[in-house]
């Protein structure tokens, strides 16, 4: 039986609520499996693979996690607390600053050394020298460089998009057919509207790439430059140091439920900013989603 | 009818001279020459076609007739005109769909017009009897990947026409469509034709697609291009596919095009070249079968 597309679709949901749902529940008997049957998840593994001569203490053991449902209550406690909101805050704000930026500056440098030979000539071996320094070698330096840390963690953050956009851009803008260029020319076009009307749409399908590729980036290094940085901030405090400081702050105080509640609010925040992505994309290339 | 004339701008057909036109690729030392000492004529207002053995320079001609590279010796001139440089006065209809992906239907068409600023109410209702002439007036908000193969070549043709062109420039513009719809833009190609009588030129390596189309036959060479023979395919027009298969006269410039292609593949394929190889093959079935 032929599949509609909204079948398609509900299935697919369904699929996605039983794993989910499947890999709670394991995790739940995973952290819960001494209080529950006695003997630790995987204890078993452990003494087989310790008789091989391992040592215990170098495995990983699942009853040191703390079990959803309890997250899950400390989550139910902390979101009635500004501070977590205002982390969430932070670390959108500063990724959304860094990711613009990165846009603003990126896709018009990336179009120009595309279309002139003389600015590929001067920038791009430069870029090319600082494109493989990884954006987190940048931190120290930007917290000298930047005169607050709000600021070397924003440029922090922009590096992180920054190259792949530009990349993905000088690629895209060099693929585009050559024919579109010539009956565009043939047809009395100057070069300002042959930018306009086929450089641009042309190249928006891997600017689009190239922002998602680069968001994701971008979360990561936000977490990690709040990590590193301690979260500083005017506001100070934990209320300033965004998600990737409450994690931190979490290990520090020993809240391993917490530590959980960032993390998974982490990977919601980066689902949210892909799916508005994704949307954003959609809407500004409709010729690419009709077949 | 009548409405639509209003619309429609007032067609001057062109005239494209070619003379000793060379054109070279590569370094002194290892200079290869694609077309040599060519020289023939468009002429004013009847449609040419180019037929020859595929990988034999027709392409480079086109883009130096189109402006796209400029002759390395010879000259080419369009009513008189040096040719310096692409225009709208000789538009050019790629292989492949070159419509813009980004852009619908009705943006394709109206680009010339807009890309020189130069829409009024005429160019409007122009574009407007264009779309109904090419039958995709229900297609107009739809974008070039929606459109079936022969929709995408007749939007392009509307896309040229616009700009009032005074050569059209086909290369093989029906390359790659099956065989049924390629037999209907043959003949819709050829009643648009013979509406208007634009110069129009035709590339094709389909013997039977170019005496269906052509007034004359430009007989090609192999590497270098040379124009072997010119043939006035004097078969009375409007002409229908059913009918030029049994004409005496069409069959006749047939065998005389074959035999000339063949023996251009033997030269090529003696100096062995896989290209030829195929052609000879692919052109002895169809010698024994007429």
């Amino acid at each position: 039986m032929p599949v509609t597309k909204r079948q398609g679709l509900q299935q697919s949901l369904v699929r996605g609520v039983i794993s989910l749902a499947a890999f709670v529940i394991l995790w739940e008997i995973g952290a819960r499996s001494r209080q529950w049957l006695g003997l630790d998840a995987f204890e078993w593994l452990r003494g087989l693979l310790a008789w091989f001569g391992w040592e215990k203490k170098f495995l990983p053991w699942i009853g040191a996690v703390p079990a959803p449902s309890i997250v899950l209550t400390k989550w139910a406690q902390i979101i009635h607390d500004a501070s977590y909101w205002q982390s969430w805050y932070m670390s959108f704000f500063r990724v959304a600053a860094g990711f613009t930026a990165a846009m603003i500056i990126g896709i018009p440098f990336g179009l120009l050394i595309a279309v002139s030979r003389t600015a590929y000539g001067i920038s791009f071996p430069v870029f090319e020298v600082l494109r493989p320094i990884p954006p987190l070698a940048w931190v120290p330096a930007s917290i000298i460089f930047w005169p607050t840390q709000e600021l070397a963690i924003a440029f922090v953050t922009f590096l992180g998009a920054f190259y792949t956009i530009v990349i993905n851009v000088v690629g895209g803008a060099k693929s585009i057919d050559m024919r579109y260029y010539q009956a565009a020319q043939s047809m009395g076009a100057t070069n300002w509207d042959i930018f306009r009307r086929i450089v641009l749409p042309g190249t928006l399908p891997s600017i689009m790439v190239g922002s998602a590729v680069g968001m994701g980036i971008t979360w990561e290094v936000v977490v990690a430059a709040e990590m590193i940085s301690g979260g500083g901030s005017q506001i100070g405090g934990t209320a300033g140091g965004g998600l990737g400081f409450f994690i931190w702050n979490s290990y520090v105080g020993g809240s391993y439920e917490q530590i959980v509640v960032g993390m998974i609010s982490i990977g919601i925040a980066g689902f949210i900013s892909s799916e508005l992505l994704r949307a954003a994309g959609k809407y500004v290339t409709p010729w690419l989603r009709l077949r | 009818m009548g409405q639509a004339d209003i619309s429609r701008p007032k067609i001057e057909p062109g005239e494209i001279i070619v003379s000793h036109v060379g054109k070279s690729y590569g370094t002194v030392q290892s200079r290869k020459d694609v077309v040599k000492d060519c020289s023939f004529t468009i002429e004013r207002g009847k449609l040419t076609v180019m037929v020859g053995p595929s990988g034999c320079g027709k392409s480079t001609l086109i883009r130096l007739m189109a402006g796209f590279e400029k002759p390395t010796s010879g000259e080419i001139r369009l009513d008189g005109e040096p040719v310096t440089g692409p225009a709208r006065d000789r538009l050019v209809l790629f292989q492949e769909t070159a419509l813009f992906p980004w852009m619908t239907t009705y943006d394709n068409i109206l680009y010339g017009p807009r890309a020189r600023g130069e829409v009024t109410r005429e160019t409007l209702d122009f574009a407007e009897f264009l779309l109904t002439k090419v039958g995709l007036q229900d297609f107009r908000k739809k974008y070039p990947t929606q459109l079936s193969g022969g929709m995408q070549r007749r939007a392009e043709l509307a896309r040229a026409m616009i700009n009032n062109p005074k050569v059209m420039i086909l290369d093989e513009p029906f390359r790659g469509l099956d065989a049924m719809t390629k037999e209907l833009m043959w003949e819709y190609y050829a009643d648009l034709y013979e509406e208007n009588r634009r110069t129009n030129f035709f590339i094709t390596t389909d013997i039977d697609e170019a005496i269906f189309l052509a007034d004359r036959l430009l007989v090609m060479s192999n590497i270098p291009t040379q124009v072997r023979a010119v043939i006035e395919v004097d078969v009375p027009r409007p002409r229908k596919l059913s009918d030029i298969v049994e004409n005496d006269r069409a069959n006749e410039i047939k065998m005389q095009a074959l035999s000339i292609l063949h023996e251009e593949a033997m030269k090529s394929f003696s100096r062995g070249s896989k290209a030829a190889a195929d052609f000879v093959e692919a052109y002895s079935k169809r010698i024994s079968k007429t």
